[in-house]
């Protein structure tokens, strides 16, 4: 966990800022939420999925989340709906659908 | 008082002497005249080993100064010197400098900007990069020129500051016409400039920090600039100090604006650069003659010292601008300009001319300066001032 917290950011006045915009630790981008940058979501299918974690390998936003070598969800606070999953998903288990029809559409 | 030697040496030599003392982690530099002879020679010191230094040797200034700007954020000391068009070329990065507070410190061989082409010595190289977020000092002699040197590695690693520093001398009349000056010991200068501590290293991988972030998104990017006028408000008392402590040292004395015969001058001349020595030889004629003249010169003008120059110039009748560049399509020359607005807020009215002199190397005589004080003894006894700029000797 980071020590730099950048949640209080906007309050923030010019002398609080690092010096030179320097982000001063590492880790930090887990606190900036990039989810909202998102038109399309992914879903994925339980039942077409085989495990082979190729999405989670391919995910470039580390937003694939996996608990004892199984795919479980999606991390949306931080996917950006690039859609690189459902590209690299061989059983065509992971569908992209426009935000907000999420429910509609997986059923 | 430390050990000094006595040489006889150009102002490019002394630099380049500065930076081999300074020992600089980087230096990345591309040659061009009137400045080659600084990089040419600390070249040869790293050849020789007489000094450790990367020594960088890149394909532009553009990529002289991003190599320095990638070094410094590496947590390097970094040191790199230019000219003219060669400071135009790396006007992009001159901003992600002062940006991103990365220390480096940059000599500037003043020379001016074509067209048309022409590598002699006027300002505008320098005064073009003059809202860079730059400090910037000008030296009179070879003797200043190496003294700014090593004054600026302490002002731009300064803690509360961490700015780039363009240290810069007049080309050809100070960088190649040998010259008196006394250069210090290895051992005093190393003590004095001591090691860059960087508060956010790149390399320093147990504590990992990242440089260059995007600022787009929720206004920070006005704070941030916000913060680097705050190191420039506060840059002047820190820029005297670390003059000062060297003065201490060398023996010779560090102002920001140095007044001469200013006690009872009833007419004054303020000038950057070389010609300061050749308005002070005119002055002190003048003074024979009983005029009572002064002159002012500046030593730093990032920040621009308006209230040492107000308290330097407030009881005078006339005083007379030398402006060894113009902004084409202003009301004056950048001294000019930056001085009749710091006169106006210290409430002096007092009448100016500003005088464009010496474009492109043109010579500037004696009897022009001269010229420059008949001028002023008549606005003082009350002849309107004329409009607009005089090119001084222009046909």
């Amino acid at each position: 966990m980071t020590t730099f917290d950048i949640g209080s950011m906007s309050e923030w006045t010019a002398e609080q800022y690092p010096r030179g915009a320097v982000i001063p630790e590492g880790g930090t981008s887990d606190q900036y939420v990039t989810g909202g940058w998102r038109s399309e979501r992914p879903v994925r299918d339980d039942d077409k999925c085989t495990q082979c974690l190729l999405c989670w390998v391919f995910c470039p936003d580390t937003s694939v989340r996996v608990k004892d070598e199984k795919v479980y969800d999606f991390d949306y606070d931080h996917c950006k709906g690039c859609g690189i999953c459902a590209n690299e998903c061989p059983s065509d288990a992971i569908v992209m659908v426009p935000e907000g029809c999420e429910l509609r559409e997986a059923k | 008082m430390a050990e000094q030697t006595t040489l006889a040496t150009t102002g490019n030599s002394l630099v380049a002497e500065a930076f081999r003392q300074c020992a600089p982690d980087v230096v990345a530099a591309y040659p061009i005249t009137p400045q080659t002879v600084i990089v040419e020679d600390f070249a040869k010191f790293v050849a020789q080993g007489r000094v450790h230094t990367e020594y960088v040797t890149v394909e532009s200034e553009h990529s002289a100064m991003s190599a320095s700007i990638g070094a410094s954020a590496a947590g390097a000391r970094v040191m790199t010197a230019t000219s003219s068009q060669g400071l135009a070329y790396m006007w992009e990065m001159l901003y992600i400098a002062s940006g991103l507070r990365c220390p480096i410190v940059l000599a500037n061989a003043n020379r001016t900007l074509a067209a048309p082409i022409n590598i002699h010595c006027d300002h505008s190289d320098v005064m073009g990069a003059r809202d860079a977020g730059w400090i910037i000092l000008f030296a009179e002699t070879a003797q200043e020129a190496y003294d700014n040197t090593i004054i600026s590695v302490r002002i731009a690693e300064h803690p509360d500051l961490l700015l780039p520093v363009m240290t810069t001398l007049d080309g050809f009349i100070t960088t190649h016409s040998i010259d008196r000056a006394q250069i210090m010991d290895d051992e005093t200068v190393k003590a004095f400039v001591g090691e860059r501590t960087p508060e956010f290293a790149l390399l320093d991988y147990e504590h990992p920090v990242s440089h260059g972030n995007f600022a787009g998104l929720g206004g920070t990017f006005f704070e941030f600039k916000k913060a680097q006028r705050l190191a420039f408000d506060s840059a002047m008392p820190i820029v005297k100090q670390m003059g000062e402590e060297w003065a201490k040292i060398c023996g010779r004395p560090f102002e920001v604006v140095e007044s001469w015969g200013m006690e009872d001058a009833e007419v004054a001349v303020v000038v950057i650069g070389s010609t300061a020595g050749n308005v002070r030889h005119v002055a002190r004629e003048l003074r024979a003659d009983g005029v009572k003249a002064g002159v002012v010169k500046i030593r730093v003008f990032r920040p621009f010292p308006a209230r040492e120059l107000a308290e330097a110039l407030k009881n005078v009748k006339a005083i007379g601008v030398m402006d060894r560049s113009d902004s084409l399509g202003a009301e004056g020359g950048p001294v000019f300009l930056e001085l009749r607005s710091a006169l106006y807020d210290m409430g002096c009215r007092i009448p100016m001319i500003d005088y464009v002199y010496g474009l492109g190397g043109a010579d500037v005589r004696l009897e022009l300066i001269r010229e420059v004080y008949t001028d002023l003894a008549d606005l003082a006894a009350g002849t309107p001032a004329p409009l607009g700029i005089t090119y001084l000797g222009a046909k």
